[in-house]
């Protein structure tokens, strides 16, 4: 049976409070904070950094597929599985797929990557979900959703078992995003929550602790999805279950996130696992999905992954709702963008990917981008391409006003940052504050949308501050 | 390797006033700036053989017809040059092995440069990869400041010194972009553009244009300028990283570009003491931390001690080397394609000992440098006086 081989999460590093968001509109707020991804965000970039938390250790070329699910991909024509694929240095002889279109799209995913485990179609799968949804300006949808992203990795081998899936399909029409719509739009909330979300969370529950046997109370915790904590409270009651076994739903730290709910709720779930827990996981969208995580004796916590519980930890606060509006580009401003070629974007994949450098055979230097003589010794086609560390120091920057040929009041700081075990790059920083960059600052390399030359995302990367260990 | 020295001579040198000529175009510019520079070579348009034209950005696809059209310089050659902002000078370098090679007689280098034509803020930034980029001019010339800043202690106010004795000299060229003089206060509290680089460490974004009209020496004596023609003394220009910002070996306190430059040219010209010997050197200010780099680079202190020198009074007029007594780059102006020609404009009158600005006293031997890139392209010329 297929097993659960590592997981991770990622949540931006900014969170609005709702009451700033309850000022700024004149309307009532409830408690807690959202995340918000930053202006270089979105459902794919945040992919692709709780894909790299859960491949934390673990070598991506031994993955043989991804499933990336999203309600609000970047691209309704294109697939983003690859490009987050390339990303995370994976291979290319991989089966990759964009699940789609329902809330329920993770587990949707996860339950098919489990099955290709099972029939031996592949050794291992990496399930990776994020949204960046809208609700409409002023709305309380606006601030219940929150922005995150969740991974797992499904393999042969594992501590963590996945087993009992069940799945509802209970249409109703439920929470909605026409093509052309930008926010989310719902119908009668009340009904729903009633026939729509509980009805099938507790159906495809009652169906896998049936199948499972044995007492509800066995459960070490059950993560159940909900937008809001009272529908969960409902589910959790009907099963049987007692408050302290459900999983926190994340609504007050993050918000709904949609499609990576699920994922981001069991590595929180995992994050504080013990051998011999059993899990229930019941996902909702479009009906639902159910299975169990059974974690043998064996089970205990990678190494070197953030997990849940460390991207919580690392927040930074928005000053503003007109923050959160720039960020997600609530108000229409002209923009420029630098050109672009889809031609030099492919053709230097493993450079603006996969992030790789080349080493010369003869003088040894690490540099990037690959040139095919070597910048140091200037031998001729004896560079090895070779993966570059995403982490480094600053040895010089500057914090710049001007940005693509326009005056900016917060400057964008530029990093030349030695990377550890060679290379030197010069990235844009995010995710940080001007005034704190300083020479010798370690920095990590993170992937962020740069712009919208000749009409696509420009993907590349830029870094933040390594943040300083939580205490 | 063969030299330059002596082997050419500059007999005629015109210049534009620089600034935001908004009510110019480049036809106007270089127009202005190759007959006046004709006339006091006592040349017509019908002696010109060839013509080099520097020039970087607005005309770019135009070719040769940069200069031949508005020229009208038909069935003649006329070859554009781009060299980063080293692009006039290169222009002037492969007109002088040309005169050199006895191919022609008399040809004309210039440079031209429209930049409010352009718009924005800053040169336009394109390093010809979607998303492995540079950044801003500025941004680049901040990454050397704030490693030197790191490595040397130097502070914004060293920075800012360079700025008020450039202003102080610009302030006197009817010529430079802007005339004023400022303080230190005005500098350091001016908006910043990339720290540590504020407005006033930045040179600003000028329209103009410049030419010289050179012969070989032999010529040269039976003209206008018999006894005060500039001779060429040395001519090098190099070639470093272009994307210096990748680059593990680059330390960002120096630019090995000039560093090479400066050794092959004082080779060229047999110049043992640079500091001793120079007595005006025009370098490439395009910030005020470049120039402090600059000094350093074309061996005129020791690495680290290059604030210092300019602190000192040593780079004023009437110091150990007057640099940038025309204002530099900082207040005469930087229209790129422009400005190494109108460098040497300005040592070649200096020599002549007709400055229209500050006149260094007895200035016999001159340097005009060029850094562009940044730090990707070095051009140095070097100017002396016939014997």
């Amino acid at each position: 049976m297929a097993k659960i081989a590592s997981f991770g999460a990622y949540v931006p590093l900014f969170r609005l409070s709702r009451e700033e968001m309850g000022t700024a509109w004149g309307v009532p707020a409830v408690p807690g904070e959202r995340a918000v991804a930053n202006a270089d965000e979105d459902s794919l970039t945040m992919a692709v950094a709780a894909g790299a938390d859960c491949l934390a250790g673990i070598d991506p070329s031994r993955i043989d597929g991804l499933f990336f699910a999203t309600t609000t991909a970047p691209y309704d024509e294109k697939q983003c599985a690859g490009v987050i694929a390339a990303a995370l240095d994976m291979r290319t002889d991989i089966n990759t797929a964009d699940f789609t279109g329902s809330l329920r799209a993770a587990t949707t995913a996860l339950r098919a990557a489990a099955d290709a485990v099972d029939s031996g179609s592949a050794r291992n799968i990496l399930v990776v979900a994020a949204d960046c949804r809208l609700a409409e300006p002023e709305s309380m949808g606006e601030q219940l959703l929150g922005d995150g992203a969740g991974a797992v990795l499904v393999s042969k081998q594992g501590s963590a078992t996945l087993r009992a899936f069940h799945s509802i399909a209970g249409e109703q029409l439920g929470v909605w995003r026409r093509s052309d719509d930008r926010y989310i739009r719902s119908f009668e909330a009340k009904a729903e929550t009633r026939y729509g979300y509980v009805q099938s969370a507790v159906q495809a529950g009652k169906a896998v602790l049936e199948q499972e046997g044995g007492a509800p109370g066995d459960l070490a915790k059950a993560v159940i999805t909900a937008g809001d904590p009272l529908s969960q409270g409902g589910v959790g009651t009907s099963l049987g279950l007692s408050g302290g076994q459900l999983q926190d739903s994340l609504f007050m730290s993050v918000g709904n996130p949609g499609v990576p709910l699920v994922l981001m709720m069991l590595a929180g779930a995992l994050g504080e696992a013990k051998a011999g827990d059993k899990l229930l996981v019941i996902n909702n969208g479009d009906g639902a999905d159910a299975f169990v995580v059974e974690l043998a004796e064996s089970f205990a916590p990678a190494i070197g992954r953030k997990g849940l519980a460390g991207h919580l930890l690392r927040r930074r606060s928005l000053p503003n709702y007109t923050a959160y509006a720039r960020f997600r580009k609530l108000m229409k401003r002209d923009e420029v963008d630098p050109r672009g070629s889809a031609v030099t974007y492919w053709r230097d994949t493993n450079i603006v990917l996969n992030f790789h450098g080349g080493r010369c055979r003869k003088c040894g230097a690490v540099q990037y981008p690959i040139p095919r003589l070597c910048g140091e010794c200037a031998t001729k086609d004896q560079i090895e391409e070779v993966k570059l560390a995403k982490i480094g120091n600053v040895y010089t920057f500057t914090l710049d006003h001007l940005e693509a040929g326009q005056y900016v009041n917060v400057p964008v700081p530029r990093l030349v940052l030695d990377l550890e075990g060679g290379g030197r790059v010069f990235l844009s920083m995010t995710d940080g504050d001007p005034q704190e960059v300083k020479i010798g600052m370690p920095a990590e390399v993170v992937f962020r949308r740069l712009h919208e030359a000749s009409s696509f995302h420009n993907y590349y990367w830029k870094c933040r501050p390594v943040p300083e260990a939580a205490s | 390797m063969g030299s330059i020295k002596d082997k050419t001579a500059i007999i005629g040198v015109g210049c534009t006033k620089f600034g935001e000529l908004w009510e110019k175009d480049a036809e106007d510019l270089i127009v202005e700036a190759a007959f006046e520079a004709m006339e006091d070579a006592g040349v017509t348009p019908e002696d010109i053989e060839a013509t080099w034209v520097g020039n970087l950005y607005d005309f770019t696809g135009l070719s040769g017809s940069v200069a031949a059209e508005p020229l009208k310089l038909f069935g003649k050659p006329t070859t554009r040059v781009e060299n980063f902002c080293a692009s006039g000078m290169d222009a002037f370098r492969n007109a002088c092995f040309a005169v050199a090679s006895g191919v022609y007689d008399v040809v004309l280098a210039c440079g031209v440069e429209k930049l409010m034509d352009v718009g924005g803020s800053g040169l336009p930034v394109d390093m010809g990869h979607p998303v492995m980029r540079g950044a801003s001019a500025p941004a680049m010339f901040a990454l050397t400041a704030t490693r030197c800043f790191h490595e040397f202690g130097w502070t914004r106010e060293d920075l800012a010194h360079v700025a008020v004795k450039n202003h102080k000299n610009g302030a006197l060229h009817p010529k430079a972009h802007f005339r004023r003089p400022i303080t230190l206060d005005t500098a350091l509290n001016a908006p910043m553009i990339a720290w540590p680089l504020g407005r006033f460490d930045s040179c600003a974004m000028s329209d103009g244009a410049a030419a010289l009209v050179i012969t070989r020496p032999e010529i040269a004596k039976q003209g206008r300028h018999k006894h005060d023609y500039a001779l060429t003394k040395a001519s090098a220009l190099t070639m470093h990283a272009f994307l210096p910002m990748y680059r593990a070996s680059f330390d960002w306190l120096g630019f090995p570009a000039t560093q090479a430059a400066a050794t092959r040219a004082y080779a060229e010209a047999g110049i043992k003491n640079p500091v001793e010997e120079i007595d005006l050197a025009e370098v490439h200010d395009c910030f005020t931390i470049t120039e402090i780099l600059n000094i350093q680079d074309l061996q005129f202190c020791k690495r680290g001690e290059g604030a210092k020198f300019v602190r000192d009074g040593h780079a004023d007029v009437g110091g150990e080397v007057a640099v940038n007594a025309s204002g530099g780059l900082k207040c005469f102006g930087h229209p790129i394609g422009a400005t190494g020609c109108r460098m040497l404009c300005e040592v070649t009158k200096q020599l002549q000992g007709r400055a229209e600005g500050a006149q260094v006293k007895n200035a016999r031997l001159g340097l005009a440098h060029n850094l562009g890139g940044p730090g990707s392209v070095c051009a140095i010329t070097i100017l002396g006086l016939p014997e």
